[in-house]
């Protein structure tokens, strides 16, 4: 089969890219993961694979913005908030096409949140805050938003559901 | 595209165009440095030009709360120009649009300060 050239160039990139992200990757049709350092790069490399995972799967381009924001904010609070920035822990992260839609899996290696301990970001004694709006957003953005942790890290996972998939709705989030 | 920004003077008013970015890093580390340079100078008139900012994540959102607050307790005043969609959508989600002075033109905002 012939392929253009852009398209064989954008497959490529994207190969080239995937390549570059992770320490180690596994890739099928329906799921991506992957095993990240505690870092900055990290937060971006998460932000820019899940907006190329909810773009294949068809999403509209506000609901892509959306996940890719959820996601980074997930991101952000396990390389931060649960491994902080140690080198030794690793940030889990897998994407999934299922039934119930687009499902997204952070998990990190910290000691676990304490969710008694998150406020309430539009509480006007929290409006001026400049943190604590991470769990808010995804929350915001994402039909289905888990948080469990443990004391051997915390998991979130993160379920959009995909246009015209029987998962329509949105769901309480615990 | 990371964060990047310009400083401009008008009728008293600090103008700083901002394009890129807000985002956990060297986006906020940007913003927070070129805010406090100001401050330390004196200009205590600070609208931030956001008409370029394409993206803004919960860091981002925090170091704009970081500047407001800085500014208005060292007496000064910091508001803000030109929202993109994006970034006018979270500060409506988050409550913030309430905080802050947001304006839509150059001209009447640099009038407005006091």
């Amino acid at each position: 089969m012939h392929l253009p050239s852009t398209l064989l160039d954008g497959a490529r990139q994207i190969a080239s890219r995937l390549k570059a992200v992770s320490s180690s990757m596994a890739m099928t049709e329906q799921r991506l993961s992957y095993t990240l350092d505690s870092t900055l790069e990290t937060v971006d490399k998460a932000e820019e694979s899940a907006t190329r995972f909810a773009s294949h799967l068809g999403f509209p381009e506000d609901e892509v913005m959306q996940i890719s924001m959820a996601v980074r904010e997930g991101a952000v609070n396990a390389v931060l908030h649960g491994n902080a920035y140690a080198p030794e822990k690793k940030v889990m992260l897998a994407f999934e096409h299922t039934a119930e839609g687009m499902v997204v899996t952070i998990r990190d290696q910290g000691q676990g949140i304490d969710l008694s301990k998150i406020p309430n970001p539009l509480a006007p004694e929290n409006l001026l805050k400049t943190s604590g709006r991470g769990i808010f957003l995804m929350r915001s953005f994402m039909d289905v938003v888990e948080i469990r942790p443990s004391r051997t890290g915390t998991e979130v996972k993160l379920i959009k559901h995909v246009p015209g998939s029987s998962g329509g709705g949105k769901e309480a989030s615990q | 595209m990371t964060m990047k920004v310009g400083t401009r003077q008008v009728d008293g008013v600090a103008i700083v165009d901002c394009s890129g970015r807000i985002t956990l890093g060297e986006g906020s580390v940007i913003l927070r440095d070129t805010v406090r340079d100001l401050l330390s100078k004196g200009h205590k008139k600070i609208l931030l030009n956001l008409a370029d900012v394409n993206y803004i994540d919960s860091s981002g959102i925090g170091e704009l709360v970081s500047a407001f607050t800085t500014t208005k307790n060292q007496g000064g005043e910091l508001k803000l120009l030109k929202l993109t969609k994006k970034v006018n959508d979270l500060l409506q989600i988050t409550k913030l649009y309430t905080v802050f002075d947001v304006k839509d033109d150059e001209a009447a905002a640099v009038k407005s300060f006091k």
